[in-house]
C-alpha cells in the first residue's frame, strides 16, 4: 500500500457515554488525503466529543480512530508532529506578543524561529508581531491561532470554528487562507456553525445530530438530493428548527 | 523531555509573570512591605523606658558618676525644667513619667499611677539612685553588691522571627497562586489541550512551571535576606543559613500542590483567588508568619501543626538565625515532600481538561 492509499482519517464505530448521556453513538467516516472535510451539527450534537476522540484527547468506549495510518489513542508524540490543531483563538499564553506566541509553539515542535516568522508573514501578521494577543482584533487572533497550528507544516489540520465572531470581510479573508492551506496538499477538517462557509469550502461534509452522522457527502450532492436551495436548508430539514442548548 | 520545549515554556511563563504587575506586586513587593513595616514597628518593643523631669537642682542626680549615668541611659531619660507646676501637669497628662525635685535634702518624687509599670520603674530607679548616694555618703564600701551582665538573647529580636515568617508567607503566596492560576487559565483558554496535542512531554510542562516557581522563590529569599540584613533591621545570619534554600524549595512544592488542588476544584480565576485567599492567609496567621504562635491556645496550636507553612517557618528560623543544621532541616523537608505527594495525588483525581 502506498503512502497515498492510507486515508488521512479513518473512524469506525465510535461510541462514548457520559453518565446517562450517549454523546457519540456509532460514528463512522473516512477522510481522504488532501480533502477539505466539514463536521456540522447543532449544539450538543456530539461534534466536539467526536472531534476530541479523533484528535486523541479522549479514549472512546468503543471503536477506534487512525490518523495517517496510526491510532490516535494512546497519545504518540511522533503522530502529533504530523498533526496541527487550532482549538480556539484564545488558546494563547498570557501576556505574550504575537511573535512570542508563535515562537513558543515553534519551539514545542522543534521548529526554527525563522520558520515561525515566515508563518506570521503567510497569515499577514508581520506588522502585528509585537502586539500582545489580547490587543489583536478577532480576525488577527484567529489568523495567529491558525499560524500557530501550521507552524510545523502538518499533513493534517483540525480547525475548530475558526471564523466565529468575525466580520464578513475578515471571514472572506480567512476563507482565502483556508483554501491556500488546503491547496498546498494538506488535509483539513473544519467544524463550523456557518453553513455557507461549509458549502463554499468543504469537499465533503458530515451532518451530525444526537451522537450520530445523519448525512454525509459533497454539499452540492446533498442539496440536489434534498431538492432544496442551500446546505442550510438541508441542515434544517435534517435537524429540525427547535432551539438547541 | 525535550530541552527546547522546556526552555520555551519556561521563557513564556517567566515573561508572562514579569509582565503581570499584580502578580509581581503580591509575590514580591507586598510581603517585603510587611517586612519593612513590621521590622520598624516592632523594633522599639523594649518599651519600659521612663522619662523623669528634674526641677531645679537634685544633688543625687547631678552628682551621679558618669558611668552610672551611662548605665541608666537605656532605661531613664532625664529632662530639666524650672517650672514645677508645668512638670506636674505633664505627669498628669502622661507626657512624662515622673517629676523629681529636692527640698532640704529630701528628694521628692511625683508619679502617676495611670501606667503602673512605668511608675514602678521610675520609682525603683530613683530609689536605687538615692540609696547608692546614701551608701556613698557614709564613705564605707557597700555591704552587698549586685553584679549584672547581659545575656545575648538574639532569638527575641523581632526581625529574627519576622524574616522567616514573612518569607514563608511570601513563598506560600507566590507558589500557590502560580500553580492554581496556571491550571485555571490554561484550562479555560484551552492551552492545556493545545499542549497535550503537541509533541511535548507532560514532564516538560510541569518541569517548566516548577522551575519558574522555584526561581521566583529563590529571588524572594535573596530579597528578604537582603532587606532584613540592612543595618536598620540588623538580621544576623547563622552558619547554615543556606539550608534555607532546600527548605524553601520543598516548601514551594508543597504550596504549589495546594494551588494545584484549588485549581483542579474551581472553575474561574475569581473563584481561585477567593479560595487561595481563604487558605493562604489563615495558614499564614496560624503558622506564625506575622506573630509568634506562643500566645495561641493549645488546641489552635495543635491544628496549626498540620500546616506545611508552620513547619517551614520554624525550620527556616532554626537554620537562618538559630545555628540549626541538617538535623532541623531534613525531617521538615521530608514532611513537605510527603504533603506535596498526597495533595498532588488528590488534585490528579479532580483534574479536568475543560470547564464544561
Amino acid at each position: 500500500m502506498t503512502h497515498d492509499d492510507i486515508p488521512a482519517i479513518a473512524v469506525r464505530g465510535l461510541r462514548k457515554r457520559y453518565g446517562d448521556v450517549q454523546a457519540v453513538d456509532g460514528v463512522t467516516f473516512e477522510v481522504g488525503r488532501g480533502e477539505f472535510f466539514g463536521i456540522l451539527g447543532p449544539n450538543g450534537a456530539g461534534k466536539t466529543t467526536t472531534l476530541e476522540i479523533v484528535e486523541g484527547l479522549r479514549e472512546p468506549d468503543e471503536g477506534g480512530v487512525t490518523l495517517l495510518g496510526e491510532p490516535s489513542w494512546p497519545r504518540k508524540p511522533e503522530l502529533l508532529r504530523r498533526i496541527g490543531v487550532q482549538l480556539q483563538a484564545s488558546a494563547f499564553f498570557d501576556k505574550l506578543t504575537a511573535r512570542e506566541q508563535i515562537h513558543t509553539f515553534a519551539a514545542l515542535y522543534g521548529v526554527p524561529p525563522e520558520r515561525a516568522d515566515a508563518m506570521l508573514e503567510v497569515v499577514g501578521l508581520t506588522e502585528k508581531r509585537d502586539v500582545r494577543d489580547d490587543k489583536l482584533s478577532g480576525g488577527q487572533a484567529q489568523r495567529l491561532s491558525i499560524a500557530c497550528a501550521l507552524v510545523h507544516d502538518p499533513e493534517l489540520v483540525f480547525l475548530d470554528e475558526p471564523t466565529t465572531g468575525l466580520d464578513p470581510q475578515a471571514r472572506r479573508n480567512l476563507w482565502d487562507l483556508l483554501r491556500e492551506i488546503n491547496s498546498s496538499g494538506r488535509t483539513v477538517v473544519l467544524t463550523t456553525h456557518y453553513l455557507d462557509e461549509a458549502e463554499v469550502l468543504c469537499d465533503r461534509v458530515a451532518i451530525m445530530d444526537k451522537g450520530s452522522i445523519l448525512k454525509e457527502g459533497a454539499p452540492a450532492d446533498l442539496v440536489a438530493e434534498a431538492g432544496v436551495r442551500t446546505l442550510e436548508d438541508v441542515f434544517l430539514q435534517l435537524t429540525g428548527r427547535e432551539y438547541r442548548g | 523531555m525535550s530541552p527546547g520545549a522546556f526552555r520555551a515554556l519556561s521563557r513564556a511563563m517567566l515573561k508572562g509573570l514579569l509582565r503581570d504587575r499584580t502578580a509581581v506586586f503580591f509575590t514580591i513587593l507586598f510581603p517585603i512591605m510587611f517586612l519593612a513595616l513590621f521590622g520598624l514597628l516592632f523594633q522599639d518593643t523594649a518599651g519600659a523606658r521612663v522619662t523623669v523631669v528634674e526641677v531645679g537642682d537634685v544633688a543625687v542626680l547631678d552628682d551621679m558618676p558618669q558611668e552610672q549615668l551611662a548605665a541608666l541611659s537605656d532605661a531613664l531619660t532625664i529632662e530639666r525644667s524650672a517650672d514645677r507646676a508645668q512638670a506636674l501637669e505633664d505627669v498628669r497628662n502622661g507626657d512624662v513619667d515622673a517629676v523629681v525635685w529636692e527640698d532640704d535634702g529630701r528628694v521628692e518624687l511625683r508619679i502617676s499611677m495611670a501606667d503602673a509599670a512605668r511608675a514602678g520603674t521610675a520609682q525603683g530607679l530613683m530609689q536605687s539612685i538615692v540609696q547608692t548616694a546614701n551608701v556613698a555618703a557614709t564613705g564605707q564600701d557597700p555591704a552587698h553588691t549586685l553584679v549584672t551582665d547581659r545575656v545575648e538573647d538574639e532569638s527575641v529580636k523581632p526581625i529574627q522571627f519576622l524574616t522567616p515568617g514573612l518569607l514563608g508567607y511570601a513563598v506560600a503566596t507566590g507558589a500557590a497562586y502560580s500553580s492554581a492560576f496556571t491550571l485555571v487559565t490554561w484550562r479555560k483558554k484551552r492551552i492545556l489541550r493545545r499542549l497535550w496535542l503537541a509533541p511535548v512531554s507532560p514532564g516538560a510542562v510541569v518541569g517548566a512551571r516548577v522551575g519558574v516557581s522555584l526561581a521566583v522563590a529563590f529571588v524572594q529569599v535573596a530579597i528578604f535576606i537582603g532587606v532584613a540584613a540592612l543595618p536598620v533591621y540588623g538580621l544576623q545570619l547563622s552558619g547554615n543559613w543556606w539550608l534555607t534554600l532546600p527548605l524553601v524549595a520543598c516548601g514551594t512544592l508543597a504550596f504549589m500542590s495546594i494551588g494545584l488542588l484549588i485549581g483542579a476544584l474551581v472553575g474561574s480565576e475569581e473563584a481561585a483567588n477567593g479560595a487561595l485567599q481563604s487558605v493562604v492567609l489563615p495558614m499564614a496567621f496560624l503558622a506564625g508568619s506575622f506573630f509568634p504562635t506562643e500566645m495561641m491556645p493549645g488546641w489552635l496550636r495543635a491544628v496549626s501543626n498540620i500546616l506545611p507553612l508552620k513547619h517551614l517557618n520554624e525550620a527556616v528560623m532554626d537554620v537562618l538565625t538559630r545555628d540549626g543544621g541538617w538535623g532541623d532541616a531534613l525531617p521538615v523537608m521530608g514532611g513537605l515532600l510527603l504533603f506535596t505527594a498526597v495533595l498532588t495525588a488528590i488534585a490528579a483525581r479532580f483534574f479536568r481538561w475543560d470547564n464544561a
